[in-house]
């Protein structure tokens, strides 16, 4: 009777991988309430996806990887233990990923090509890294173009995850001066629903967050303007921020070594740009919510933004001018004063003019003539 | 051009060009001022009373006897705006994070919720001013387009700045860059509009205090 | 030879200057001077208001002199100034400018608009749009050498009249005297206790003085009408006497624009540093006051007080010394709440007495000085300008309050101590 109420574990399920690595129900309950949290869904949700991510089938996965650093794929295969985040990487069946996949060569190409024929329609397409549009030889792989590569393997995909900034948004390959004239993702794919997950690294557990979404519900999250899952994306890290306090105060660290630094005040003024960032480092943290960048004392550098790199200094205050300096201001105003110069003249010429022109006044000459 | 984008541009190149346009136009004007000269004044004057206009450029920041009860609105109205809008440009950390990338001088900022209550003050300061200049039959005739144009400019980047604080009406990195366009605005606006007094002020006080005070007149 | 549009244009650009520049810029439209004018406070009129009466010229110097405005004239997209807009703006100008002054007290960013005024009478008069009253004026100024169109033979027949009452000689024309007396028209006409008053004071004070056959009148009809070029020729008749006779002060009377003519103007009119002082005669009367030359006897018991002439006072720096001067004579001295620097005109200076067509107007403005005083229950008025006073006396007729007006100097003169 008891083991009726367990659901049923089919083999080539989630649930069937699940219970292969020992993983107890109650622990799988616990990780997807967490993630139900995070999606900002219902609590009564948990056992919903439980139930949906048990029984589904492995899902197919193809995963390439254009002009990155691997950044990505190491931020989210490579947690510092393992946890349940990278187990469900495990319990995915990816079909294809060239720098963890074991096959290389002609095999591994003809992995994707099967892969796309077996789930078409049905696979999940995961890319990092920018696409190169100036010159296909920039990035290759196989001798195929990654413009060529997507097209091709996007068209039978079911829908497609962008992950890191160079995917989602070009990144930093696309940051001034572009040598590649790298683009998105979303750049190229337009008849695919697209759902990006920015970060350069991206926060892993914002990946699992997607990928759950997708086999409980067989959709994607709800996204923003910038095609970013609102749960994760929703408040800037200013606003998460535990340093916020000191901002309001008015409390600032002025330097990395200062004794401001050290109390752990705000980094507002050594360039956090925490103001501006949509992400959710401040609340999830990284390596199992241990630290974020603004908790180990540097501030945040926008990461997960479009065009991050070139959107002003990275450790000038948001506040900061981008580039004008005293000495801009300087040569504009010995500009005006030229200009100045050359009124000045026109003005004591239109003068002198008048004083040339006065007619002394004479008592005869107060009235008008009439006509 | 997404938020930040559009924010990069307003700290980037919109902000080069209307502080190019800002400090050329203050200079130029100046120059436009006080390069009509005046004539040297032969009479003998009363006092040796050097230094009497700069005494009028402070002492006329307040009211003479007996005004303030005359036009009580204008008065304080005009403090609380200016002193708001003092406050929050100067003392608002980000903003003195501004000045020292100009100029390399530093100060201490306020506490945010004190900066929040004089952007209020402002605010509300000016929408009075506003509704008297309205109401006011003096006021409403010397009024005319660049009067209303002063004011919405002077009043934007307040409200700008106040909104995108609040994260109210729209996503703050818009908010921030639709403030910085419209401090820009402003900037742009100043050195040809009323609004040149921020610098004028000086000049036509000191005229005052010194013909004034040749005449033995403290103005 | 006639005045037109384009002399007043030419000398309103002629006339435009740093200060100039500068008020126009700094003006805000707060609309505080209204606030301080008298003739928009007793009419509640905003067309009153002080800076609104120089729009004309702001027009010329925006036009003229800034950039935008340059622009804007290039392209044809500004409003040149008419000789009807001129038209419209002479009341506001002249009936309705006293040239006190108070409006530049107040002003928050510091602008004088009565300099400003000043200069633009000088296009008003050049472009043929100053009052009647003030061209018959300015005329018989110059062509008679008094306003009111006295000669010589009068001014001696007022002296033989004072000589006969006080058996004090009056000098005429006497070469060396440390001082030279001039009077205004309205003095001699109206008010001769002024001429024995001055020749009393100065028997004992024990000091030298003198008229001038050729320049006795001190009035100058070409400051009020705004035409330089006659305020020249007026104050140049006054050098030429003082140099003439070798005087080391001239005595600007009890009369206010008197005294900005002669002692603010005049050098700047001729071009050149004065080689004598002009002071004006209550400055005189401190300095013997204070130098123990001046001894009076018994108060006057009435309660009185004062009017500050604006051009002696506000525009002159005598703030002190009619105080001084008062205290000696009178014991229940009250001064009125805006006083000294702040105290309100009487409505008829700057020319504005002498145009006929602002009667009305100046009479309903005198509602503000007929309530200052009011306020004080002062039994007498006491005031140091002729033209004031005659302002003054036809106001209180007009508002039937029976509170005589005296001159200052007259006031001293009658408690002299006599017969040392």
């Amino acid at each position: 009777m008891k083991k009726s109420r367990q659901p049923e574990v089919l083999p080539g399920t989630v649930g069937e991988g699940l219970k292969q690595r020992g993983v107890t129900r109650r622990e799988f309950l616990k990780f997807c309430s967490a993630l139900t949290v995070m999606l900002a869904l219902p609590p009564a949700m948990a056992s919903v996806m439980a139930e949906a991510i048990s029984k589904a089938r492995r899902q197919s996965v193809i995963w390439l990887s254009f002009q990155e650093c691997t950044g990505c794929t190491e931020s989210i295969t490579r947690s510092h233990s393992p946890t349940l985040e990278n187990l469900i990487f495990d319990l995915i069946s990816l079909d294809y990923h060239h720098t963890l996949q074991a096959a290389s060569g002609e095999a591994a190409e003809q992995a994707r090509m099967q892969a796309m024929k077996d789930n078409e329609g049905n696979y999940l397409l995961i890319v990092d890294g920018s696409i190169p549009m100036g010159n296909p030889g920039y990035s290759c792989i196989a001798g195929i173009s990654n413009h060529d590569m997507l097209v091709e393997t996007a068209k039978g995909a079911a829908a497609i995850v962008a992950v890191g900034t160079c995917a989602a948004y070009g990144g930093i390959p696309k940051a001034d001066p572009n040598p590649t004239g790298a683009v998105s993702v979303a750049d190229i794919v337009k008849d695919k629903p697209i759902i990006n997950v920015p970060g350069c690294p991206p926060i892993p557990v914002v990946m699992t967050g997607v990928l759950a979404h997708f086999l409980t519900f067989g959709g994607i999250p709800e996204l923003d303007s910038l095609g970013r899952p609102k749960s994760f994306f929703g408040d800037t890290i200013h606003d998460r921020c535990y340093r916020r306090p000191f901002y309001d105060q008015g409390k600032f660290a002025e330097t990395f070594d200062d004794e401001a630094a050290r109390n752990g005040w705000c980094l507002f003024k050594l360039g956090c740009k925490g103001p501006v960032t949509y992400n959710a480092c401040a609340t999830t943290k990284w390596n199992d919510g241990t630290s974020f960048p603004i908790q180990s004392g540097h501030g945040c550098i926008g990461c997960s933004e479009p065009n991050f790199w070139d959107a002003g200094p990275l450790y000038q205050a948001l506040s900061m001018p981008v580039s004008a300096t005293g000495s801009l201001l300087g040569a504009a105003a010995i500009a005006g004063a030229a200009a100045g110069v050359a009124i000045t003249w026109h003005n004591r010429s239109t003068k002198a003019a008048a004083k040339a022109a006065h007619e002394k006044v004479t008592v005869q000459e107060l009235t008008r003539e009439e006509k | 051009m997404n938020h930040l984008d559009l924010l990069t541009f307003a700290r980037g190149s919109a902000l080069n060009w209307a502080l190019i346009i800002f400090a050329a136009g203050v200079v130029l004007r100046l120059f436009e001022i006080l390069g009509l000269g005046r004539k040297a004044d032969l009479a003998k004057p009363r006092l040796n009373s050097p230094g009497s206009g700069w005494r009028t450029i402070f002492t006329r920041t307040l009211p003479p006897e007996g005004m303030l009860k005359r036009d009580p609105v204008t008065y304080i109205g005009g403090y609380v705006f200016h002193f708001g809008l003092f406050i929050a440009m100067f003392f608002f950390a980000p903003h003195i994070e501004f000045f020292r990338s100009m100029t390399g001088l530093s100060w201490a900022g306020l506490p945010n919720a004190l900066v929040d209550a004089s952007v209020v003050a402002a605010i509300v300061a000016l929408g009075v001013l506003l509704a008297h200049r309205l109401n006011n039959r003096v006021k409403r005739m010397l009024s005319g387009f660049g009067d209303y144009l002063a004011w919405a400019v002077t009043l934007l980047p307040l409200l700008t700045g106040y909104l995108a604080y609040h994260h109210l009406f729209v996503e703050y990195t818009l908010m921030l860059a639709l403030h910085l366009f419209s401090v820009e605005l402003l900037l742009v606006l100043l050195p040809f509009t009323k609004l040149f007094h921020t610098f004028s002020v000086f000049i036509s006080r000191w005229y005052n205090g010194d013909i004034f005070g040749r005449k033995g007149v403290a103005s | 030879m006639s005045a037109t549009l384009s002399k007043g244009i030419n000398s309103f650009k002629e006339m435009i200057d740093a200060p100039v520049a500068s008020f126009f810029s700094s003006c805000v439209h707060c609309g505080l001077c209204a606030e301080a004018c008298l003739f928009y406070t007793e009419t509640g009129d905003p067309k009153y208001t002080p800076i609104h009466k120089l729009e004309p010229l702001r027009r010329v110097w925006q036009q003229e002199y800034t950039l935008l405005g340059k622009l804007g004239k290039l392209l044809g997209l500004s409003k040149p100034v008419t000789d009807a807009e001129l038209e419209e703006w002479k009341p506001l100008v002249y009936d309705s400018c006293t040239m006190c002054s108070r409006c530049a007290m107040v002003c928050p960013v510091g602008n004088d608009m009565t300099y400003m005024i000043r200069k633009m009478r000088e296009g008003m008069a050049a472009s043929g749009h100053a009052p009647k009253d003030l061209i018959g004026a300015s005329t018989r100024s110059v062509e008679i050498g008094s306003p009111m169109g006295i000669r010589l033979p009068a001014v001696k027949a007022q002296m033989k009249h004072v000589q006969d009452d006080t058996g004090i000689d009056i000098p005429l024309d006497r070469v060396g005297s440390e001082y030279m007396v001039l009077m205004s028209s309205m003095e001699i006409i109206n008010f001769p206790e002024y001429l024995a008053a001055i020749a009393r004071i100065m028997k004992q004070a024990g000091k030298t003085w003198t008229l001038c056959s050729e320049a006795f009148e001190a009035t100058n009809s070409g400051i009020q009408i705004g035409a330089s070029d006659i305020a020249k020729v007026l104050v140049q008749r006054v050098v030429d006497g003082a140099e003439k006779l070798k005087v080391k002060t001239v005595i600007s009377p009890e009369c206010g624009h008197a005294f900005t003519a002669l002692r603010w103007e005049g050098p700047n009119l001729i071009g050149r540093a004065y080689t004598f002082e002009v002071q004006h005669i209550l400055e005189v009367l401190d300095e013997f006051r204070s130098a123990g030359l001046l001894k009076t006897t018994g108060f006057e018991e009435a309660r009185l007080t004062f009017h500050d002439p604006c051009q002696i006072v506000r525009r002159g720096g005598l703030l002190a010394q009619p105080r001084n001067l008062l205290n000696m004579v009178a014991k229940n001295f009250v001064d009125t709440a805006d006083r000294g620097k702040m105290n309100w005109c009487c409505g008829g200076g700057g020319g504005v007495s002498a145009i006929e067509e602002a009667e009305p107007l100046r009479l309903q403005a005198f509602k503000v000085k007929k309530a200052q005083l009011e306020e004080t229950g002062a039994k007498t008025l006491v005031t140091a300008c002729a033209n004031c006073r005659i302002v003054l006396e036809e106001g209180l007729e007009h508002y039937h309050m029976n509170i005589p007006v005296m001159g200052l100097t007259e006031l001293i003169a009658e408690h002299l101590t006599e017969g040392e």
